[in-house]
């Protein structure tokens, strides 16, 4: 199968300089492959730097050694080098990423939310429309929420917005931060159905699920970031 | 997000004199924007985001380093005068632009939107000939035409289009300050310089103008740049960031990981200083 995403060498050291430049070491020397088809499940304690390895991979925390490479369109971006705009190009066609927390916009509804990334692909506004609601459906999240923004929904009502938000443009790689956390369990089923549909049509997937069940049935390989702790 | 390099900026500055003092008010300011591409400055006033501002409106000449912007072709026969660069084709100086040219692209090609919406309207006429007026600046006399382009403007900026007669003062502080936008993109220009934009607005209508200006951005391709000093209009708006302490930028990239990753530490400080609700 193709290989999607990579990582050489990575390490993330953060450098507080308000507290005189102290640094926190999270990973060092992180060496991961990922191909399409596959879902990643990384392993630790809670404050392992799991969703820091997460965020590097999504561009979103620098990395302070190595590199985080992604397969976009027929070439390699390196995202420890690529310009801002090459990263949100990247993000908005190949790279879909489901968050712990949802990022509310004011004002926005819950279904222009989930809509957004099509739209932003060329999708007409209609159609996004449609695929969000069937997704939104295919989530249980009831239709009289749809139009409203989800700043006042519950945990689960939020997660499963953005789950929606992060799965709805069928990108070929996907990162998620614990998307089945404050789910109960027939919602985590369908979210379990979505990741397999996902990993069927090709997706490349890296996630965080504390759930071992949940981790059990998605997964097809685990990688302990402990193991790569920096040696002190 | 795509297109050609629209703005290039390069190790861009500009000093006052303090007594006999030189003062740099920003210095050695340098990036690219594209269309479709929003980019924010932010830092504390007295930081040179406002002064770097005007040197790319040129509303300031830079004493040190230069402006480029991709004139249109089809704006006049200027350009095709004027010196192409290292930058690429297309890319003029602003430096080497005559007035005439400069007040041609600030009525046309650019949108400024100021602080205090009086600065950007005119306060004795109507709303509706606030947005005819850069219309007009185009040759546009057709009254009918005029006003059917206004009306359709306040209503993309979700302004009352019962209004069109009345007189900017008695807007509220957020419709002046939609008025203002719909002013500018009237003639669909393809930058976009704010300054501060919703500074001094009840939250609930910042939130309202934050999403409608998210809109517009993304519906007409705009390449902007807003000055702000507040991170979560730069979260929102914007793809890119610039950090300016003391007229420096002391940090820029990718809005999410600047913020959600500061490196410099001075980010760091304004980053873990935000109160958030």
């Amino acid at each position: 199968m193709t290989l999607l995403l990579e990582t050489a060498q990575l390490s993330k050291t953060f450098t507080l300089h308000g507290r005189g430049g102290l640094q926190l070491p999270v990973f060092a020397g992180i060496n991961l492959q990922v191909k399409a088809g596959e879902c990643l499940a990384l392993t630790g304690h809670s404050g392992s730097g799991k969703s820091s390895l997460l965020r590097c991979l999504y561009g979103n925390y620098s990395a302070t050694l190595g590199e985080v490479r992604v397969r976009h369109q027929d070439r390699w971006v390196n995202l420890s080098t690529a310009e801002p705009r090459e990263v949100v190009e990247v993000r908005r066609q190949t790279m879909g990423y489901v968050s712990q927390f949802l990022r509310v916009i004011p004002r926005v509804s819950t279904l222009d939310i989930v809509a957004e990334p099509l739209r932003r692909l060329g999708v007409a506004a209609e159609d996004a429309r449609k695929q969000a609601q069937t997704l939104l459906e295919r989530l249980n999240l009831h239709e009289r929420l749809w139009s409203l923004p989800p700043a006042t929904f519950s945990g689960g009502e939020q997660q499963r917005v953005n789950i929606a938000h992060g799965l709805i443009a069928g990108q070929p790689v996907l990162l998620l931060d614990e998307p089945t956390a404050s789910l109960d369990a027939d919602n985590r089923r369908v979210v379990v159905e979505l990741i397999h549909a996902a990993r069927e049509r090709g997706a490349a997937i890296v996630g965080i699920f504390h759930d071992d069940e949940v981790r059990s049935a998605v997964a097809s390989r685990t990688f302990d970031v402990e193991h790569h702790h920096p040696i002190l | 997000m795509n297109g050609d390099l629209l703005l290039s900026v390069r190790a861009a500055g500009k000093h006052f004199m303090q007594g006999n003092r030189l003062n740099w008010a920003c210095r050695d300011v340098s990036f690219d924007l594209y269309p479709g591409e929003v980019l924010a400055v932010v830092g504390e006033s007295g930081s040179g985001k406002s002064t770097l501002l005007k040197l790319l409106a040129a509303r300031l000449a830079c004493d040190e380093g230069s402006v480029h912007y991709n004139v249109r072709s089809e704006v006049g026969a200027e350009s095709a005068a004027a010196p192409t660069d290292s930058h690429g084709a297309g890319l003029s100086d602003l430096a080497g632009l005559s007035e005439a040219r400069l007040r041609w692209l600030a009525r046309t090609d650019w949108g400024f939107v100021e602080q205090h919406a009086r600065d950007g309207l005119r306060m004795n006429v109507s709303g509706g000939a606030n947005v005819g007026e850069r219309m007009m600046a185009l040759g546009s006399r057709h009254y009918a035409n005029l006003r059917a382009q206004a009306l359709d403007w306040m209503q993309r900026v979700e302004l009352d289009t019962g209004r069109i007669d009345d007189l900017p003062a008695t807007y509220s502080g957020g419709m002046q300050q939609r008025l203002q936008i719909a002013r500018n993109l009237v003639t669909h220009p393809r930058l976009v310089l704010m300054d501060e934009p919703t500074t001094g607005l009840d939250v609930s209508v910042q939130a309202r103008l934050l999403d409608l200006l998210r809109e517009l951005v993304d519906q007409l391709n705009l390449a902007a740049v807003v000055v702000t000093h507040d991170l979560a209009v730069a979260r929102l708006l914007a793809h890119r960031m610039l950090v300016m302490k003391d007229g420096l930028v002391v940090e820029q990239g990718l809005t999410d990981r600047v913020l959600d990753d500061p490196q410099h530490a001075y980010t760091q400080l304004l980053v873990s200083s935000v109160l958030t609700p």
